[in-house]
């Protein structure tokens, strides 16, 4: 799949915002925000893909151009949800950064970001994610690809994802005590405590600390 | 005299819990000093000396910490030692087969710019486990001394004396993070104009995580407009990182110790099959098999061990046998002899004589009872139990607003409430060690209490069960009040796990008798002073007023006036209480009912006076003084309502 440019990137994405989920038929070329030189390049290359056509001062999004548009707003709602929900970068600056980060997620990194999220299906406003291919498959297989420890069976094994930052103080406990992104973790017993196996070591922590750590799954 | 004014050069030993630092300190030492080495009960620096190649050191063991960024007031503590000694050498004990995960944490002392020796001990372990160490590629990676040991054996011993005798400081490799990491990093560290004891590098990495004490050591470190900029500067920082930096550095320690330990470790795969440690260890923690595990330990070692050898064997022979045939009659003889004037007989050998009553309790009816409770405590605390039982009970303690943490103080209050209201500061929150607090002044009977109780209700069918129920009963709905009541955050509960092991015979002597010390010196003074209170007021007539005054009450509950002494005594030690209700009892002067109801009401009753002051000494005058009018007064209602109820059901009539 041939990558389109940034700025051509924003032009589907407005076009799918405005025509697909909105009433639009097509899209004012003078309400886009982009420079006109900006603009005019961004068109001139998604022209040339056949993916969008202009006739006046309207641009419509062509059938060709719909899986790349969708995929566009996808994009950016999991940069959203990534800014705001695991990297705590709330209002403007969240937005902004997940403008400027929407960009970089090619070459399955979104698929990576959307496992990583647990497939989700609403950006931090309220607006649905289209699924990708890889929540397609989550659902298929009826296990989603990362998931809290409580939602493991004793006896699992898996990876720490990431430790949901809700309290700084314990976090850094267990981050100090070697419980870490990337490390192997082996689940023994949910009741009445979670023990779990990183490397030679055994901890127990309670259901409240479980919730917060987050487990990769092995892909089967 | 001169080289006495030479401080000696130290030598810390610091590391996480559970690695064998104890153990490396008393070989070093050849002290009996030791404190336990387990999460929970350390809390304090031990320190002793020792002699290598002809120089005096003095070494000092701290209390296990996880990062030199403190989370507990025990890893305050430890790392405390490190921001204020001037060690010669800082030695960095780890478990061999944790290497990766405590590694961390020597990059961290090598950044302050520590003299650090490692000690990767524990290796016989991780060789059973298939692992194979490099420790020269791993030194040489480091650029520190690494000393490969087996403490437990006195292996690596020469060599690790040799690497602190020789101890060279050279300045220390630096470890480099991520590019945007160390931008920030050294943007604070050229601010920075003061001298620390910690590397500047180290300095900025701990302002930007926020660390209070090295906050408040820039405060007087800095000259008043350097620390504004810094303080900006570090605001600046933390507020851009403030989404993911703890997590970042550590996710670089991580990388950078992968990288050191890159062909240093060889693990080989062993199927062999699961040890019967690891078997064990999951009986205890298995609720199913845990719970009757539990019952056992309670039933033979603490109410066979404690209660009937303790309190029963070992005392009879002590006070019945040694002291009321062979010891007393010649020295209440003596005295007689030598001392004419009555008030001074009445104060060595009288009925609340120093000997008689003083040093007669403390060794003959209180230190068996203690000594083997201590004894049977050590034992199970170098199985690895306690963090085990911890996560068995979490869920009931989270409804009495505790976690399970907290049940190393509750199970230590069975030995001696003193020590554990001491240990409750080992708990996070403040709200924590206040309902600790209250719980152990209030249900939880000492071992010396609990021994002369229980031989005192033994006896009465049915009077066990009754003060047994009423004690559960009281704890659990105090707790859950209290848990409803305290303002403050709730607990959360995460622990290691050491692996289970079977103790080590000298090790747990070594415990035993060095608490028993500790014990034993805080309460001799105290029976002593108690003794003497209780002989002046005898003296001044006083006494016998204060046991008018209270007799109203001590009646009020269905008590026979005679009781009320016990109550008074109660005060001083609450075992010396219980001590009194034996003597009426012996003398036929109580019911099953009335026994029953003074027991509860005793136990229940205001803390001994060392209790109460190390209260004092933890939770300050105002919060001690309410514990204990709450817990006076609960005493004597639960005694009233008890006493109502035995006497309407006819229970043990």
């Amino acid at each position: 799949m041939s990558k389109v440019s940034p700025k051509a990137e924003e032009i589907l994405e407005s076009l799918w915002i405005a025509t697909v989920e909105g009433d639009d038929v097509g899209f004012l070329l003078s309400d886009c925000i982009l420079s006109p030189e900006d603009l005019q390049e961004g068109i001139d290359e998604l022209v040339k893909l056949a993916y969008v056509e202009v006739k006046g001062d309207r641009v419509y999004l062509r059938r060709e151009g719909r899986p790349e548009a969708e995929m566009t707003v996808r994009r950016h709602r999991l940069a959203e949800r990534l800014m705001m929900d695991i990297l705590d970068i709330q209002g403007a600056e969240g937005n902004e950064q997940a403008c400027a980060f929407e960009h970089l997620l090619h070459q399955g990194v979104d698929t990576k970001i959307c496992t990583l999220l647990n497939h989700p299906t609403t950006c931090p406003h309220g607006k649905p994610i289209p699924p990708g291919t890889c929540c397609e498959e989550a659902r298929k297989q009826g296990s989603p690809g990362i998931v809290p420890l409580t939602e493991l069976k004793s006896g699992e094994m898996g990876e720490i994802a990431y430790l949901a930052a809700s309290d700084g103080k314990k976090m850094q406990k267990l981050m100090s005590m070697g419980v870490l992104p990337g490390s192997e973790l082996q689940l023994s017993q949910t009741f009445p405590s979670y023990i779990f196996k990183v490397g030679h070591s055994q901890f127990a922590v309670d259901d409240m600390l479980a919730r917060e750590i987050f487990i990769r799954r092995p892909t089967k | 005299m001169a080289e006495q004014q030479q401080p000696l050069p130290k030598v810390v030993l610091v590391g996480n819990p559970n690695v064998g630092k104890s153990v490396l300190f008393n070989v070093l030492t050849g002290a009996y000093t030791t404190v336990s080495n387990y999460p929970g009960t350390s809390v304090e620096v031990s320190r002793g000396q020792c002699e290598i190649a002809g120089t005096d050191y003095e070494i000092l063991d701290t209390p296990g910490m996880y990062s030199i960024m403190p989370i507990t007031e025990e890893e305050r503590v430890a790392r405390q030692i490190l921001l204020q000694e001037t060690p010669h050498a800082v030695l960095h004990v780890i478990d061999a087969r944790n290497i990766e995960r405590m590694l961390p944490m020597t990059l961290q002392l090598i950044e302050a710019g520590l003299p650090i020796i490692l000690v990767v001990n524990i290796l016989d372990e991780a060789k059973r486990l298939g692992m194979e160490i490099d420790l020269q590629k791993l030194q040489k990676n480091l650029g520190v001394p690494v000393i490969g040991t087996v403490m437990k054996r006195r292996q690596g011993l020469p060599e690790l004396q040799q690497a602190i005798s020789e101890y060279a400081s050279v300045p220390h490799k630096t470890f480099t993070y991520g590019s945007d990491l160390e931008r920030d990093v050294t943007r604070l560290a050229t601010v920075i104009k003061g001298d620390y004891r910690f590397s500047k590098r180290a300095t900025s990495l701990l302002l930007m995580q926020k660390d209070e004490d090295v906050e408040q050591l820039i405060v007087t470190g800095e000259n008043t407009e350097n620390l504004e900029l810094l303080q900006t500067l570090v605001r600046d920082v933390i507020f851009e990182r403030r989404a993911d930096l703890h997590l970042q550095i550590s996710m670089e320690r991580k990388k950078i110790c992968k990288q050191m330990l890159d062909g240093v470790v060889q693990q080989t795969e062993l199927s062999e099959k699961e040890p019967f440690a690891e078997l064990l260890s999951r009986w205890t923690v298995n609720p199913w098999s845990g719970v009757p595990i539990l019952l056992l330990v309670v039933y033979f070692g603490l109410y066979k061990f404690v209660g009937g050898f303790g309190a029963g064997t070992l005392v009879d022979l002590l006070e019945g046998n040694i002291f009321e045939e062979y010891i007393n009659p010649p020295v209440i003889n003596f005295v007689q002899q030598h001392v004419s004037a009555e008030w001074l007989f009445e104060l060595l050998v009288g009925e609340y004589g120093l000997w008689t009553l003083g040093i007669r309790y403390a060794v003959a009816l209180v230190l068996p009872i203690v000594g083997t409770f201590f004894l049977m405590f050590s034992l199970l605390e170098d199985t690895g139990y306690f963090p085990r039982l911890a996560l068995l009970v979490d869920r009931v303690f989270k409804k009495i607003g505790l976690s399970g943490r907290a049940v190393i103080p509750m199970v230590l209050g069975f030995g001696c409430d003193t020590m554990a209201t001491m240990v409750t500061r080992t708990l996070e929150t403040v709200r924590e060690r206040i309902i600790a607090t209250i719980l152990l002044a209030l249900a939880i009977p000492c071992s010396a209490q609990l021994g002369v109780i229980l031989g005192l209700l033994s006896g009465v069918p049915g009077a066990l069960a009754v003060w047994l129920l009423a004690m559960i009963l009281v704890f659990l709905l105090v707790g859950l009040l209290a848990a409803k009541v305290m303002p403050g955050e709730h607990p959360i509960f995460y622990m290691e796990l050491p692996p289970m092991r079977l103790p080590q015979l000298r090790n747990v002597l070594v415990k035993t008798l060095s608490r028993m010390q500790s014990y034993f010196m805080e309460i001799l003074p105290l029976f002593l002073f108690a003794s003497f209170i209780l002989w002046s007021l005898k003296m001044l007539n006083v006494l016998e007023g204060l046991i008018g005054a209270l007799s109203p009450v001590v009646r009020a509950i269905g008590l026979p006036v005679e009781a009320t002494s016990a109550f008074v005594f109660g005060f001083f030690r609450r075992d010396f209480g219980a001590a009194g209700l034996y003597d009426l009892q012996t003398n036929g002067l109580l019911t099953p009912a009335q026994l029953t109801v003074a027991a509860v009401t005793l136990t229940l009753f205001v803390p001994c006076i060392a209790q109460f002051l190390m209260m004092k000494k933890e939770r300050g005058l105002r919060v001690s003084v309410s514990i204990f009018v709450f817990v006076s007064l609960l005493a004597f209602s639960c005694g009233w309502v008890l006493n109502k109820i035995l006497l309407t059901t006819g229970l043990l009539a």
